[in-house]
């Protein structure tokens, strides 16, 4: 279902929100006047786990003009409408965290939120934050996750086990699966450790909340309104239409806006209520950085079994992902990491298992990748190995077993259309050129060695399985009386160019200039829930919402014009219509269509069995770095990066080529640079001195190409492309470094301190 | 009391001589361009030019600041002729060439890539590419991956740029 419309779609159309941006003029919540606003801060343990025996109010501080907010205050259960609250969990996929930790209650992480503070002055407020001390009895703390499945100490049921999956093709039962990994002429075998990651948005997490029309209003920073209105639904005890929640201008997400701004809305709608009047939250970075979610440290085992001629015979995976001390997402992520854990390799025996357990970290979370990177990291390594064993170049090892139309991925599904395999291999190979002479001398004078890796993988655009079925997502598109159109969605712009895709998607299916059409900051008062800003679903699912409801209101607003006999361009016409005041929706305040997602003809999928299309479909890619080691100080460089990543049609080739490079980069900093340190629980390095990101200095000339093989069901063909851009390039750089060095690099970020380690082993 | 030269305006602020720039910016002038990402000189989106010299506005007292020129993000586009906004070409190649994302990092970038645009910080010998990597590498920007950044800032620097953005 292309369509024809052409017009600004696969224009590099600048972004709608630019010179807003380049001004500064764009207004994040912390730039917004809020009259009267107070301030609100959080009092957070210090202990990974224990108990929460009190808070000690320091008498000798100047309370007047305090707000201090505990959950045992609250009025729990008694409902918005009778001036209480309703729940006290953050409503996600379970009820086991709670919003405020109630006095007595079980503290399970280090920076949990034990109670609120709200005060007319920032400065007050952390003031008065210090001068409280709460009272804390230690317990022994879970901090890894072998000492998590050991069970001793139960954090979340008798296992300690978020979530787990097993994933069989071609077997029925273990002893039948070892059989045939038994008849593999080699079996290559690792376990990959990965870290945690810092998403590190630039903007800081920030709220606000004040009482409106009876109700409550939120507004802030976020990826998802209506996750954040179903979590004020439950925790204010009210119907959903008397809390509202609203978009403001995000400065990035990266998955670290998914699930924890319903937290802050939580506190901030908590100071609200107490003091009556607006309250916002904005955290300081050291306090972003040590209480909220971050990629999911992992452990994976994987076992590759291996014909002689080199192809696969049987893949077993076994992935351990640190959910920290609540379940949060944890369940979706490890979802999406065994079913991309076998990778896009030809094989028809294959089990995946995963598991997601507690442990007394602060909760890890959402993640661009979201779970992909983890597993893809550990079978890029292995098939690097294996192609070394083989005697094979890793690219050309690549080419012959990777998955093409007509091949089975691990849940069986079928690849028919849009497999982008053969495009990324020419694409890698065409650029690829010679590889960095071994041996030399940098600026520095120091000895280097230098080697190249790469990898190859796929990631399945929008929700798993029968999830967009479930959801039902739904957009708007309506004429206003002046002439011009709106898209109504709940999808957010963070920075990812949403809102001009969007724009360019309804202009093409109108047929209209781009100029004519706006996108409005999302209010789930005023927009429909077309899902969450995740999972690489906005360009494919939303946008082809969009496209649907635009070129229906387009042949509406025709039909009605030549019955009316009136002649024009779409704006003309629908400015007539709405003199006419026939064809008004009331519900929209306007001549609007509104539509609902459908499943693309003949998707199965088995949740029982973790069995069929995981994916409606998914996208492609290949990365080749090289790399040099400077072997007096271990320093790594980044020679080079190119980076092929088929997304089926470029929208906005601008844009597309802005998201491919900002992923690669948080992958090639994931690899190398960016390590969270826990130490007893807490994030030993939570500033951004210590814990640093890619600087300008850190990253080589990007080299980006983009494939577009179509998906005959995205709009004019497009996938996802948000997060398949993360998922390999650490395992290229992985595999570039023990080129180099000839050492196995199987754990990541690889520091100078790792390199040091490994060569003085005498593993080369 | 302290007196600044904001933007080529003359601003007096009764604040402790310890307050910060950044905020004394933000929340006694309300030029809320200026972003806080750190507080501690780590990011660079805080980043003004005082006295011409970029600085990160969260390490500045705004004791330091006085009898001072800053310049912010607001201060960095024109006004033309018709009374329209005029982009400085830093500005306009960020929008053109894909350099701003998410935006919250964009005005410390522009500033500091404006001040790299009209100096000769990129003038003479040597890979432009490679300078406005290292000169830039004090402003951390999460979303961009930096190429487009780099892209946007040496167009900004050619001659033809300038002639054309008329700055």
């Amino acid at each position: 279902m292309q369509t024809q419309s052409g017009g600004p779609v696969g224009q590099s159309v600048p972004r709608v929100d630019g010179v807003a941006k380049v001004t500064g003029t764009a207004r994040y919540l912390d730039d917004l006047d809020l009259p009267g606003a107070q301030h609100g801060v959080t009092v957070r343990s210090t202990i990974a786990h224990g108990t929460f025996d009190g808070l000690d109010r320091d008498p000798a501080f100047d309370w007047t003009g305090i707000t201090v907010v505990t959950a045992d205050q609250l009025g729990w259960g008694k409902g918005l409408a009778a001036g209480g609250f309703g729940e006290n969990y953050i409503a996600m996929l379970d009820t086991d965290q709670p919003a405020l930790l109630p006095m007595g209650g079980c503290i399970k992480h280090v920076d949990e939120p034990l109670a609120l503070v709200a005060a007319p002055t920032r400065a007050r407020a952390l003031a008065a934050r210090a001068a409280l001390t709460p009272r804390q009895t230690a317990k022994p703390p879970v901090l890894t996750v072998d000492d998590a499945l050991a069970a001793d100490i139960k954090l979340y049921k008798d296992d300690n086990v978020f979530k787990s999956f097993l994933i069989r093709k071609g077997h029925v039962d273990d002893d039948e699966f070892e059989i045939a990994m038994a008849g593999a002429a080699t079996v290559i075998e690792g376990t990959y450790e990965t870290g945690a990651q810092e998403q590190m948005y630039i903007e800081t997490q920030a709220m606000a909340a004040w009482p409106d029309a009876g109700g409550l209003r939120i507004a802030g920073s976020m990826q998802c309104p209506y996750y954040v209105h179903k979590a004020m639904k439950v925790l204010l005890g009210c119907g959903p239409d008397e809390v509202a929640v609203a978009q403001t201008v995000t400065g990035g997400g990266f998955g670290g806006k998914e699930e924890y701004p319903s937290m802050l809305a939580a506190h901030c709608a908590m100071l609200a209520s107490a003091v009556g009047g607006p309250v916002k939250m904005v955290y300081d970075r050291d306090e972003d950085i040590a209480a909220t979610t971050k990629r999911h440290p992992s452990r994976v085992r994987h076992r590759l079994g291996l014909r002689s001629d080199g192809s696969i015979c049987a893949i077993d995976v076994d992935v351990i992902m640190d959910g920290g001390a609540y379940l949060t997402l944890s369940p979706v992520v490890l979802s999406r990491g065994v079913l991309h854990a076998a990778g896009p390799y030809r094989c028809d025996v294959t089990r995946v298992r995963g598991r997601a357990v507690a442990t007394n970290h602060p909760p890890h979370g959402a993640f661009r990748g979201f779970g992909a990177p983890q597993t893809t990291f550990a079978y890029e390594r292995q098939i690097d190995k294996a192609a070394s064993h083989h005697g094979v170049a890793p690219w050309e090892f690549r080419d012959r077993h990777a998955l093409r139309a007509g091949d089975t991925t691990a849940t069986g599904q079928l690849l028919e259309a849009s497999v982008g395999t053969d495009d990324i291999i020419r694409a890698i190979r065409d650029v690829a050129g010679a590889a960095p002479a071994r041996d030399g001398i940098n600026r520095h004078g120091a000895p280097v060695k230098r080697g190249r890796g790469f990898a190859f993988y796929f990631h399945g655009a929008g929700f798993t399985g029968s999830g967009e079925q479930r959801l039902a997502g739904r957009a708007t598109v309506r004429a206003t009386a002046d002439g011009r159109f709106e898209v109504l969605a709940s999808s957010t712009d963070m920075g990812q160019g949403a809102i001009t895709i969007f724009t360019q998607i309804a202009a093409g299916a109108l047929g209209v200039a781009p100029e004519l059409v706006r996108v409005p900051d999302p209010a789930t008062d005023e927009v429909p829930d077309s899902g969450p800003t995740v999972a690489s679903r906005t360009c494919m699912v939303v946008g082809g919402l969009v496209e649907r409801a635009a070129r229906t209101l387009r042949l509406r607003i025709e039909a009605w014009a030549d019955t009316a006999g009136v002649k024009g361009d779409l704006g003309a016409l629908a400015a007539a219509m709405f003199g006419r005041k026939a064809e008004l929706d009331p519900q929209h305040g306007g001549i609007a269509e509104t539509v609902q997602y459908e499943p693309p003809p003949g998707i199965h999928w088995d949740d029982a069995t973790y069995t069929g299309q995981a994916y409606p479909c998914y996208g492609w890619a290949g990365c080749l770095v090289d790399v040099e080691v400077d072997l007096d100080t271990r320093e790594v460089a980044l020679l080079r990066c190119v980076h092929a990543v088929d997304v089926g049609k470029a929208i906005n080739p601008v844009i597309v080529k802005g998201q491919i490079e900002g992923g690669t980069v948080q992958a090639l900093g994931w690899a190398v640079l960016e390590n969270i340190v826990y130490k007893d629980g807490r994030v030993a390095n939570a500033n951004m001195t210590n814990c640093i990101v890619p600087t300008f200095a850190d990253i080589p000339e990007l080299e980006t190409v983009i494939v577009e093989c179509p998906y005959p069901f995205g709009p004019s063909g497009a996938k996802g492309v948000g997060e398949i851009p993360m998922d390999g390039p650490a395992a290229a750089v992985a595999n570039a470094l023990g080129d180099a060095l000839g050492v196995a690099f199987d754990r990541i970020p690889v520091m100078p301190e790792d390199i040091a380690r490994a060569l003085r082993r005498g593993d080369a | 009391m302290i007196t600044i030269g904001v933007n080529g305006e003359v601003r007096t602020v009764e604040v402790s001589a310890w307050k910060r720039l950044l905020d004394v910016l933000r929340e006694d002038l309300r030029l809320t361009g200026t972003k806080e990402g750190c507080g501690e000189g780590e990011c660079g989106a805080c980043t003004v030019l005082l006295d011409g010299v970029p600085v990160n506005s969260c390490l500045v007292a705004a004791g330091q600041c006085d009898g001072r020129a800053v310049t912010t993000v607001e201060g960095l586009a024109r006004r033309g002729i018709d009374g329209s906004t005029v982009l400085h070409a830093v500005q306009r190649e960020l929008v053109v060439r894909g350099g701003a994302q998410c935006g919250i990092c964009t005005p410390g970038i522009a500033v500091c890539a404006a001040h790299l645009c009209d100096s000769d910080a990129l003038a003479g010998p040597g890979d432009a590419r490679a300078k406005v990597r290292e000169l830039l590498a004090g402003n951390i920007c999460r979303c961009t991956g930096y190429q487009l950044i780099v892209d946007a800032v040496i167009a900004a620097a050619s001659p033809a740029s300038n002639q054309e953005g008329g700055s």
